[in-house]
C-alpha cells in the first residue's frame, strides 16, 4: 500500500479538517446540510481526513477467476463505462465525483468483469488498509444474456481512512446477480458505496449490502429497471453504535411494466449513533402492474441514538402494486423477559434479539460471508 | 406429598404489588413445602398471573409491600435471570413468540445457564442434543419443534409443551405453572399431565394454576387456594376444586363484601375449609 501526499489546493495549503482537497478532487463543493438527501448526514469524518490518496492493492490479483468470467481492459472496459451511474441518474452525485476525480488522479484498480457464464461465486476483499487518506475503487459488472454470478465484496478498511466505492452492474436478458457486500470500518474511517445497477427484462438482482463499525458510511444502491419486467431483491443492515453514522439511500425506477422489487432494510443503532434510510420507488406511466413492496424495520438501543427512515414513493401508474413500511422499536421487553425467566441474563438475552433481528438480512449474502463471521463482528460477541 | 417436616421452599408474606400505581395483589399469603403440589383458581382478573409474574420477577409489576423467602432468601431481591438460575420456574400462561432466535439454542443457553449456577459443566452442542432429545420424551414433542424460531407459529398446545419441555431441562425446585393446560387437547392434557407427574418429586414442588378440575384429576393438589382481588381468600384440601366446580365463585362476593365491612386485616388471612 502506497501513500501519497497531494498536490496543495488552490485554495491555500491543505491539512487536516480542510476539505478543500476533496471538493478538488471532485470538482466540487462538498455536500451540505442544506441539500434534502444530506440532511441528517454529518461529513465530520470525512473533512478529518489526511490529504492524501491511498493506493490500495488490487483484490482481483489475489484470486482465481472461475470459469465463465473474464477480467476487461481499461479500453475493453471503457465503452461500458458511465452507462449504468447516466441511467441511474447519478453521474452528478458527488460521491461518484469524488471516485471518478480521485481515480483520473492517481492509478486506482479497475475491477472490471464479464460474466458470459454460470460463473459460479467470487469473493473480493477491497481493502483501504489502515494508512491514512482515500482509497478509490472501481468496478465494472457486465453480465450477458443467460449468464450468472455471486459476488460478496468486503470493503473494510483499519484506519483512519475514507473508501470510496463505484460500483456499476449492467445485467442483460436472463441475467443473474447475488451480489452482497459485507462491510466493516472502524470509527475513524468513512465508506462511500455507490452501486449502480442497469437491469434488461427477465434479469434478476439479489442485492444485500451489510455495513458496520463506519464513523461515517453512506451507501446508495440505485436500480433502474429499463424495460421494466426484472426481478430486483434487496437488503440492506447497518449497525452502528458510538459517534457513528450510517446512511443508506436506496433508489429504485421502473422504466416498463411488470417490475417486482422486494426491498427490506434493517438498521441498529445504540449509543449516540445515528441511522438514516430513505428509499425511492420510481413507478412512471410506462411501469403498469408493478409489483414493489419495501420495508424498514429499525431497532432502536439507546435514548440518545437516533433513526430517521423515510419511504419515499412516486407512484404515477395507475395499475400498481406499491407496499411500504416503517418500524422502529425498541427490543420487546416481553420477548427480554421470556428470555430472562429462563436463566439468561439480560445482555446476552438483548444479544440473542439483536441477532435475530441481523441474521433475517445477514442470511442472504453470499454463501462466502460466512466464513468472515458477520455476526462476531457487527455485534461484538456471538 | 405432605410432610409437615419437609422444608418451606417458597414462603410468601402479605404480598403486595402494583403495576402503575394501580394495585393488584393486595397481600398474598402462601407457603409451599418441598413435595407439595398447589393448585391456585380464581376468577378471571384475580391476580393469579400477576402473583405468578411477581415471584418470577417481571419489571413491570413493582412489590410494594409485603416479602418471599425462597429457600430462607429474599428472592425479591434477585434478577429474574438469577431467580431461574436458582431454581424457579414460570410455564407462561400466554408463551411469547420470539422469531429468528433457534428453539435449540435458547434451550441450550437457558439449561447452561442453569447447569452453571447447580454447579455442573455446561453441555456442549453435541451432549446438548442427547439431553433435549430424552427430554422431548416426557412431553412427546417432535424434534422438528427443535429447528424452528423460540414458540414462532407454534400452536397454542405447542407452545404449552414447550413450556414443559423447557420445565424437564431445567429442572426447577419450584414450578408455577400457569394455566398450562388451557388450550391442550385431550391427549395433550394428559401428556402434559403426566410429564408434570413425572417431574414431581419429594425435593421439588409446584404450583398450578388451573381454572378447571379436569387438571387436577391428572395432577393431585395438597392444597387447593381460591384467588379473589388479589388475596388468597380461601384454601383447602382437593376437595375444595370439587366444591368449587359445584359452586362456582358466587360465595366469593359475599366473602369480599364481609371483608370489606369487618375490615382490611381479616383478609389478609386465608380462611381455612374442608
Ligand atoms: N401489566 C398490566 N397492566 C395493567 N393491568 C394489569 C397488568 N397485569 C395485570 N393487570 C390487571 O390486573 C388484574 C389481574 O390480572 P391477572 O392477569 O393477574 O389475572 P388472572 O387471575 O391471571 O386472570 P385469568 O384467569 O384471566 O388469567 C387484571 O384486572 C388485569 O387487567
Ligand atoms: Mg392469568
Amino acid at each position: 500500500m502506497v501513500a501519497t501526499p497531494t498536490a496543495p489546493t488552490s485554495t491555500g495549503r491543505a491539512g487536516a479538517g480542510d476539505a478543500a482537497w476533496l471538493a478538488t478532487l471532485a470538482g466540487a463543493p462538498l455536500p451540505s446540510r442544506r441539500q434534502e438527501d444530506w440532511r441528517f448526514t454529518d461529513l465530520k469524518a470525512l473533512t478529518a481526513l489526511e490529504p492524501q490518496m491511498i493506493t490500495p492493492a488490487d483484490p482481483l490479483a489475489a484470486v482465481d477467476l472461475p470459469a465463465g468470467l473474464e477480467r476487461l481492459s481499461s479500453s475493453s472496459a471503457a465503452p461500458w463505462l458511465g452507462q449504468a451511474l447516466a441511467a441511474t441518474a447519478s453521474a452528478e452525485h458527488w460521491p461518484v465525483l469524488l471516485n471518478s476525480g480521485a481515480s483520473a488522479a492517481q492509478a486506482c484498480p479497475l475491477l472490471a468483469l464479464r460474466v458470459f457464464g454460470a460463473a459460479g461465486s467470487l469473493d473480493l476483499h477491497l481493502d483501504a488498509g489502515s494508512t491514512a487518506g482515500l482509497a478509490t475503487f472501481r468496478l465494472l459488472l457486465v453480465l450477458e444474456p443467460g449468464s450468472s454470478l455471486e459476488l460478496l465484496l468486503r470493503p473494510s478498511s483499519s484506519g483512519p481512512n475514507a473508501l470510496s466505492l463505484v460500483s456499476e452492474v449492467i445485467l442483460a436478458p436472463g441475467a443473474e446477480l447475488k451480489l452482497g457486500s459485507l462491510a466493516f470500518g472502524t470509527e475513524e474511517s468513512c465508506l462511500f458505496q455507490h452501486t449502480a445497477v442497469v437491469q434488461a427484462a427477465g434479469s434478476r438482482l439479489d442485492h444485500t449490502a451489510v455495513a458496520g463499525g463506519w464513523g461515517l458510511a453512506r451507501l446508495e444502491p440505485r436500480i433502474l429497471q429499463r424495460d421494466g419486467q426484472a426481478f430486483s431483491r434487496l437488503r440492506g443492515l447497518q449497525v452502528c453504535r458510538g459517534a457513528e453514522l450510517a446512511d443508506t439511500h436506496t433508489w429504485v425506477r421502473f422504466d416498463g411494466p411488470e417490475g417486482e422489487l422486494d426491498q427490506l432494510h434493517k438498521a441498529v443503532a445504540d449509543d449516540q449513533a445515528r441511522s438514516v434510510f430513505n428509499g425511492a420507488v420510481r413507478v412512471p406511466r410506462a411501469a403498469q402492474r408493478t409489483n414493489a413492496a419495501q420495508l424498514s424495520r429499525s431497532l432502536l438501543l439507546s435514548d440518545r441514538a437516533r433513526i430517521d427512515t423515510k419511504p419515499e414513493l412516486e407512484i404515477v401508474a395507475d395499475d400498481v402494486k406499491c407496499a411500504h413500511g416503517a418500524t422502529v422499536s425498541r427490543l420487546q421487553s416481553e420477548e427480554l423477559f421470556y428470555l430472562r425467566s429462563r436463566g439468561i441474563a439480560s445482555d446476552q438475552a438483548a444479544q440473542l434479539l439483536q441477532r435475530a433481528f441481523c441474521e433475517e438480512v445477514l442470511r442472504d449474502l453470499p454463501a462466502a460471508a460466512a466464513s468472515h463471521g458477520p455476526l462476531l463482528t457487527l455485534l461484538g460477541r456471538a | 406429598m405432605i410432610r409437615p417436616d419437609a422444608p418451606v421452599l417458597l414462603d410468601i408474606r402479605d404480598l403486595q404489588a402494583a403495576v402503575e400505581d394501580q394495585p393488584i395483589l393486595k397481600g398474598v399469603n402462601l407457603t409451599i413445602r418441598a413435595g407439595e403440589i398447589h393448585a391456585v383458581m380464581g376468577r378471571n382478573g384475580s391476580g393469579k398471573s400477576t402473583l405468578s409474574k411477581v415471584l418470577a420477577g417481571h419489571p413491570a409489576y413493582t412489590v410494594t409491600g409485603g416479602r418471599v423467602l425462597y429457600k430462607g432468601e429474599n428472592l425479591l431481591e434477585f434478577d429474574p435471570e438469577q431467580r431461574a438460575c436458582i431454581g424457579l420456574f414460570l410455564g407462561f400462561q400466554y408463551p411469547v413468540e420470539i422469531p429468528g432466535v433457534s428453539n435449540l439454542e435458547f434451550l441450550r443457553v437457558a439449561t447452561n445457564a442453569r447447569r452453571a449456577e447447580q454447579g455442573f459443566e455446561e453441555l456442549d452442542t453435541f451432549a446438548f442434543e442427547d439431553l433435549v432429545r430424552e427430554r422431548l420424551a416426557v412431553v412427546q414433542m417432535d424434534p422438528a419443534f427443535l429447528e424452528r424460531s423460540v414458540n414462532e407459529g407454534f400452536s397454542g398446545g405447542e407452545k404449552k409443551r414447550n413450556e414443559i419441555l423447557q420445565m424437564a431441562l431445567l429442572e426447577p425446585l419450584v414450578a408455577i405453572l400457569d394455566e398450562t393446560d388451557s388450550g391442550l387437547d385431550i391427549d395433550a392434557l394428559r401428556i402434559v399431565a403426566g410429564g408434570v407427574n413425572q417431574l414431581a418429586s419429594p425435593d421439588n414442588a409446584t404450583l398450578l394454576i388451573t381454572h378447571y378440575q379436569r387438571l387436577l384429576d391428572l395432577i393431585t393438589p395438597d392444597h387447593v387456594h381460591v384467588m379473589a382481588a388479589g388475596r388468597i381468600l380461601r384454601s383447602g384440601g382437593k376437595e375444595l376444586a370439587l366444591e368449587l366446580e359445584r359452586t362456582g365463585y358466587d360465595w366469593v362476593d359475599q366473602e369480599l363484601d364481609r371483608l370489606a365491612a369487618g375490615g382490611q386485616e381479616a383478609g389478609r388471612t386465608p380462611v381455612e375449609v374442608g
